[in-house]
């Protein structure tokens, strides 16, 4: 069963299409890589089907159609971990992960003992207890992910959308990050989009990429099928060496 | 407790020279069930009654109301400096205020409504100046445009004062920041504004969170900034303008008192505006009682004394504000 697709979806920004044409089916627990060169689409995609912004075509979540959603129930359907957030210095970390509540909570956002409760869990699960009383100033850039994505776990949603969640991760923290994502997805069945610029990773550890250039789909599949040596080079303007690592996913060095 | 503490201290000290024991047995034999016979004369009961204790209440009423405008304005407007005084809504509430006091007398409900309306014109207007020349990204382009509105308002203010020499008296007074003059009928006015704005500012105050960590995540949240912006501003301007039209401009309070809250507990709003009620409320009260006895037995603005205490308080927030405004 899909969780999410998308069907012609068409971001527009005056005349520039952003996003075109996308069509793309996401199952539970599946792990979907959205990559391609800066400005091809892939923050556009992600907040259509997030629905905070308008599109044309189809997006449909668990079923519904996003653009019809209020923006509570399409809070507590999808949850999103921007790229660039503002993390306000003296936020305490425990106060931060329940803003992922707020969905949950009637309008005002008050929470009752549940919520507390499934924040403390989205903290635990992500191995952040020990932050609860830390101010988001004081965290390192590690840190600041997991208690980003515990915000997010906490939104109790069936789907996760990522943008580029490594971003200033050093290779360790990435792949942290990383395997608690994957871990999140095989245990709660999440559907996972994450737009990805480093495509190794991509291919570690999506179930299928799907390659942007300009808006428009040009390819989506497994990785080995997407990530050839020739679109790469063709859609970035990289030269990189494609190479083979130990599961057979495609692993890419770049070349001088 | 610091509230509590305050508002004993605020009924207790005075020029006329109540017992303390009695006056506490005066304020018991006032709630339900207890009977006690205080020992105070007819005139000390209504020294307590009719002076002292109005102005301790409306002085909680004003910095609770003050403080937790304030901590709506830094929230919606996500500026740590932002403040009813600095954003020029003092000011826009001073000048409508003044032209209903020259046309109508101070003590007609309408001052409140004209209050009101010219507050919000001035948020409306230092908001889109500061927009205008700075964009969003610049904290201080915001306070500046404010000053530039208070400065323009307070002008058209004195201007209106001026002609009118009848009512100039009155107004000075009233402008200065008084708490002295009331009685419970100031109380009366207020309170509605009061009550409305604090509760509507509280319930918001979760999502102003959502708010403070950007549009897009408080979008991805549910929210709809726009609409929760709106209505947190429209409350503390409601709020600010009632105390303005009822106690004049006294400054900084929204200042002072959330970034002290925030010091102590972290920058949740879910924690900061509960407390600033308290706090400002404790604050003002205790700012009035400095403002009564400095220079005993005469008075001193109220709005000079926490001056005082809130422009160096200023410049420490502006100092280490610095760092995180407008990323």
């Amino acid at each position: 069963m899909s969780t999410v697709t998308t069907t012609d979806l068409v971001v527009a920004f005056g005349d520039r299409r952003a996003v075109d044409g996308v069509t793309v089916s996401v199952a539970e627990g599946e792990w979907l890589a959205v990559v391609g060169p800066n400005g091809a689409g892939k923050t556009s995609l992600l907040r259509a089907i997030a629905g905070t912004v308008a599109y044309c075509g189809s997006v449909r979540v668990g079923g519904a159609e996003v653009g019809d959603m209020s923006p509570r129930r399409a809070a507590s359907a999808i949850a999103v971990v921007p790229q660039h957030r503002v993390l306000p210095d003296d936020m305490t970390v425990f106060d931060y992960t329940l803003l992922g509540r707020i969905p949950h909570t009637g309008y005002f956002g008050i929470e009752g003992p549940r919520d507390l409760a499934a924040a403390r869990q989205a903290l635990e699960r992500l191995d952040a207890s020990d932050l609860e009383g830390r101010r988001l100033g004081t965290l390192s850039g590690g840190e600041v992910q997991r208690v980003v994505l515990a915000r997010a776990l906490a939104q109790e949603s069936g789907v996760l959308l990522l943008d580029e969640p490594t971003t200033s991760l050093d290779i360790g923290h990435t792949q942290q990050v990383l395997d608690l994502v994957d871990g999140l997805r095989t245990e709660r069945g999440i559907a996972v989009i994450a737009a990805i610029h480093d495509l190794t990773f991509a291919a570690q550890y999506a179930d299928r990429v799907l390659l942007l250039d300009a808006g428009a789909p040009i390819a989506q599949g497994t990785a080995s099928s997407v990530l050839t040596e020739e679109a790469i080079s063709r859609f970035s303007g990289a030269r990189v060496h494609l190479m083979r690592g130990p599961g057979g996913e495609p692993v890419i060095v770049p070349r001088r | 407790m610091v509230t509590v503490g305050a508002a004993l201290a605020g009924v207790l000290v005075g020029p006329a020279s109540l017992r303390p024991d009695r006056v506490m047995a005066a304020l018991l034999d006032r709630l339900p069930l207890i009977t006690i016979d205080s020992g105070l004369s007819d005139r000390e009961t209504a020294i307590l009654f009719e002076l002292r204790l109005p102005r301790v209440v409306l002085g909680m009423l004003v910095g609770a109301v003050l403080s937790v405008s304030g901590g709506a304005y830094q929230g919606v407007f996500r500026n740590p400096l932002a403040d009813p005084y600095l954003l020029g809504v003092a000011a826009g509430a001073g000048l409508g205020a003044t032209l209903a006091i020259v046309t109508v007398g101070s003590g007609s409900v309408l001052v409140g409504v004209a209050a009101f309306v010219t507050a919000l014109a001035a948020v409306v207007a230092a908001y889109g100046l500061g927009a205008a020349a700075g964009g969003r990204r610049s904290g201080s382009t915001l306070i500046l445009a404010g000053v530039a509105v208070a400065a323009f308002l307070t002008a058209a203010q004195t201007f209106i004062q001026q002609r009118n020499t009848d009512t100039i008296r009155e107004v000075y007074s009233w402008i200065l920041g008084r708490l002295g003059t009331v009685g419970w009928r100031e109380v009366g006015l207020l309170a509605p504004y009061a009550a409305v704005s604090i509760v509507v500012v509280l319930l918001h105050r979760r999502l102003l969170d959502a708010l403070a960590v950007g549009e897009e995540e408080a979008r991805s949240l549910g929210l709809r900034p726009e609409r929760v912006r709106l209505i947190v501003v429209l409350a503390a301007t409601l709020g600010t303008a009632g105390a303005v039209a009822v106690s004049g401009l006294i400054g900084f309070v929204g200042i002072i008192v959330p970034h002290i809250v925030r010091l102590l507990v972290g920058g949740s709003y879910r924690v900061i505006l509960p407390l600033s009620v308290l706090g400002g409320g404790a604050f003002l009260v205790v700012a009035d009682l400095i403002a009564r006895t400095v220079l005993s037995p005469a008075e001193v603005p109220i709005g000079v004394i926490t001056a005082f205490v809130g422009a160096p308080f200023f410049l420490l927030v502006l100092r280490t504000s610095q760092r995180g405004v407008g990323r």
